[in-house]
């Protein structure tokens, strides 16, 4: 009982949105800021494969906030966090959707948002205990 | 990039964040992503022959 009253506070002590936020800037770095380099280096894999998958289809990254898909997508765009924004500046994704391919990139670059948001709260659960 | 590559790069990518992010030990994780990932594929597939079969 003591021992695990010593854990849960051991767990509590500094930053603890610290893996979260990280996380979300850079996919797996929040698993990488607690040690866990293999699920770290899995889960960044997977997201930045997704994410240049999507933009090697000519995915759009979405910018306008003009109807509610518009405002939703750009929401999970914005789950990749720095990736988002680098590729922002650098110009990449196309402007418009013209083919079915492009389709499914847009798509893919929305789901690598919401995986990494997925990501980035485990990273949370881990730095407070919550799960192991 | 066909149909059925886009399908299993999604589902790979997806089921392995599934995986780590659901489940606690490296096992269950493993079981669990594979199933995923089978899911994925397999109601993609099922999925494609109910839309042949309307189309027709």
């Amino acid at each position: 009982m003591a021992t695990e009253e010593k854990k849960n506070a051991a767990a509590q002590q500094g930053f603890v949105y610290a893996p979260l936020i990280a996380g979300w800037l850079v996919p797996g770095a929040g698993h990488f800021l607690l040690r866990k380099w293999g699920r770290g280096a899995l889960l960044a894999a997977s997201i930045l494969g997704m994410f240049a998958t999507g933009l090697a289809m000519q995915g759009k990254l979405y910018t306008s906030v003009h109807d509610i898909l518009d405002i939703l997508c750009t929401a999970g765009d914005l789950g990749t966090g720095l990736l988002y924004l680098v590729s922002r500046m650098l110009g990449l994704g196309a402007e418009q959707v013209q083919t079915v391919t492009a389709d499914w990139g847009a798509r893919f670059i929305v789901v690598a948002g919401l995986l990494n948001v997925i990501a980035a709260v485990d990273a949370h659960n881990l730095r407070t205990g919550r799960k192991s | 990039m066909t149909h059925f590559a886009a399908v299993v790069l999604f589902a790979l990518f997806a089921s392995t964040v599934f995986g780590i992010t659901s489940r606690e030990t490296p096992m269950r994780m493993l079981r669990y992503g594979i199933y995923c990932f089978v899911l994925f594929v397999g109601s993609a597939i099922a999925i494609s022959w109910v839309m042949y079969f309307i189309a027709r």
